[in-house]
């Protein structure tokens, strides 16, 4: 009894001397990080179970073949030789997404930069903020409605109509806008810029508003006083973060076009011209439900995007900034 | 005496209006020029498809189909609004049961993701735990990583967590989103160290710091997080699509879509023009209120400084 008791003693006291200083190593990071840890928690745990899970659980499913009714079965890379080898389709989606993304990503984020710099500029916020940022607020089917009677086929559509009546067309010959291979991008690409403008644009303008008035007062007395001057030199380098932000959102918005294009063109659309990789993945996740292909597609367009957005946060590093 | 301080003040304000008016008529430049015709197209662009979606809400059947097109409704009806409105009471639950779910699903994940995201952004950028560049990258990644492969492993998750049917499906996995940690830590990045410290030396809690310091700083930023959110969760018929079954957990959006449907057919395009429109009214409304908090805050601070 004494024996064990001392064993016990000897062993609690021993312990510290064992490792030195690793209790005390863990209270010091405790007290530097602890409280940020604390603020982290609430966040890390919900995102650890409805975000991180699901994540892994599909990137697990890329290697498996699973049709959603019999447990997944491993098939290893057989899903990555088919969709690279052998998936004509899916090249012509890659094609699209690519064309589409490199045109409206761009677009999109410089008007919708300069119209929050304009909107700031001029003073006239909250009328013009609201009609710049509308189009994101009505849901892609509504807008679609919308955007289909404009570009109408027939000449009841109001492009059409204008083209007739300013003599570009004759009424028997309409222009095919949402059914012609050449022109379904085209429309697509517009409604896109359309729709996904006004995110980055209230985040800009949110950032504008951030600014430090007094930086512009110094640099008024520097002698900066042209807009642009005061543009370049000021707001850009301090709008870094929400530069960042902007960026990797229309990166996001571009290469995961879906909702858009096939309420415009169809599903299949003609020819495939409105064929994106999301669109592929949809095919086969809901219509064939081979999840497992579907997985290996989104894989694909995880590491696209990913490494494009690892290219911004280089280009747009925010170490400087403060 | 009061007559003679109005009179006063009027005057004054003329010659203000007067001075600020020669102000800006000097300051007219070609860019200026520039941009403002730059900015009146671009508000054209992304109105005007908009107006077009009001007046089409507000056209009788007859006019749909009338040649040539005509952008405004000549004949304005409430017909698409009441028979919507006929078709949402006729269900067997109430419309104002649809409205509460709605509201309170998307005021407390609004409340919720503010919270939580605007805290987790702040442990991260203030405080720099070793493992803070891991997690910032774990959240771009899980941002780009496409939504649909990942619906059914969420809804496997809320599954075995007992959550279906219930309210706190709609919420809980809606809280931490990584666009929101994403915006409120870019914006926190902003925030001067130098005020953190001088409080820390006053002796202030670390959550009074949060609460007393940054969150005011980054109202901008909470107002646009607002915005989102209350959009994101107010647009959204996925999730009580797929996480509830009882007619009772329906939100608006919902019941709306499962009306009016997703056609793109003309004739019911006056339809679907007022469904969507009475589904965007709660957004722009909270968009408004956002707005002018912005602009205040920036009254507010202009004069402090």
């Amino acid at each position: 009894m004494s024996i064990y008791m001392t064993d016990r003693n000897e062993a609690t006291e021993f312990q510290p001397k064992l490792h030195p200083g690793k209790k005390g190593r863990f209270a010091a990071h405790w007290a530097k990080y602890g409280t940020g840890y604390l603020f982290l928690a609430p966040f890390i745990i919900l995102f650890t179970i409805f975000v991180i899970v699901p994540f892994f659980v599909s990137l697990g499913l890329s290697f498996t073949y699973y049709n959603m009714l019999e447990p997944p079965e491993w098939i290893g890379l057989n899903n990555y030789k088919l969709l690279f080898l052998e998936d004509d389709v899916f090249l012509i989606g890659v094609k699209n997404t690519l064309i589409f993304a490199f045109i409206t990503g761009p677009i999109g984020y410089f008007a919708s930069f300069f119209a929050a710099w304009a909107i700031n500029e001029l003073k006239t916020r909250k009328f013009l903020s609201l009609a710049f940022y509308a189009p994101s607020i009505t849901s892609s089917v509504a807008v679609s409605v919308i955007w289909l009677y404009i570009f109408s086929p027939d000449r009841y559509g109001l492009i059409n109509n204008l083209l007739i009546k300013l003599g570009f067309l004759t009424a028997t010959e309409p222009i095919l806008w949402t059914s012609n291979p050449k022109t379904i991008m085209p429309v697509i690409m517009v409604v896109s810029i359309w729709m996904s403008m006004g995110t980055g644009f209230l985040v800009f303008l949110a950032g504008l508003q951030n600014m430090p008035g007094e930086l512009y007062d110094a640099a008024n007395m520097d002698g900066v006083k042209n807009v642009f001057q005061k543009l370049w030199y000021i707001t850009l380098p301090m709008m870094k973060p929400q530069l960042l932000f902007g960026a990797v959102n229309s990166i996001v918005n571009s290469f995961n076009v879906f909702a858009v294009a096939t309420t415009i063109a169809g599903f299949p659309s003609p020819n495939y011209a409105g064929h994106t990789i999301v669109a592929h993945l949809y095919d086969y996740a809901f219509i064939r439900f081979e999840m497992g292909y579907a997985s290996t597609i989104a894989v694909f367009l995880f590491v696209l995007t990913f490494l494009l957005g690892r290219i911004c946060m280089k280009v747009f590093s925010s170490k400087d900034t403060y | 005496m009061v007559s003679i301080q109005g009179i006063g003040v009027k005057q004054r304000i003329y010659a203000r209006w007067k001075a600020s008016l020669r102000h800006r008529i000097r300051r007219i430049s070609p860019g200026r020029v520039v941009t403002h015709i730059f900015m009146i197209l671009l508000i054209l662009f992304t109105s005007l498809p908009l107006v077009y979606l009001a007046s089409t809400a507000f056209k009788p059947l007859d006019e749909l189909y009338i040649f040539p097109p005509k952008f405004l409704a000549m004949r304005p009806t409430f017909e698409n609004f009441s028979s919507l409105f006929t078709a949402l009471s006729s269900t067997e639950v109430p419309f104002t049961r649809y409205l509460y779910n709605s509201l309170l699903v998307s005021v407390l994940t609004v409340l919720g993701t503010v919270m939580v995201s605007s805290m987790g952004a702040f442990g991260l950028v203030k405080y720099k735990p070793p493992c803070a560049d891991f997690i910032f990258n774990l959240v771009v990644a899980a941002l780009m990583f496409p939504t649909a492969v990942t619906q059914i492993p969420s809804y496997l998750v809320v599954n075995n967590l007992h959550l279906i049917n219930t309210y706190a499906s709609l919420i809980i996995p809606k809280l931490a989103v990584a666009y929101n940690l994403f915006l409120m830590k870019q914006f926190i990045e902003q925030t001067p160290n130098e005020l953190i410290e001088s409080a820390k030396i006053d002796g202030a809690k670390p959550f009074t710091i949060y609460w007393k310091i940054i969150l005011p700083l980054l109202k901008p930023a909470v107002f646009t997080l607002i915005v989102f959110a209350f959009q994101s969760s107010w647009n959204d018929y996925f999730s009580p699509l797929i996480y509830t079954t009882s007619e009772a957990m329906k939100t608006v959006t919902l019941a709306i879509q499962t009306i009016s449907g997703g056609t793109t057919d003309l004739a019911r395009a006056g339809a679907v023009a007022a469904a969507s429109l009475v589904t965007i009214i709660p957004t722009i409304i909270v968009f408004l209120i956002m707005q002018s908090g912005v602009i205040e805050t920036m009254a507010y601070s202009g004069i402090k400084s």
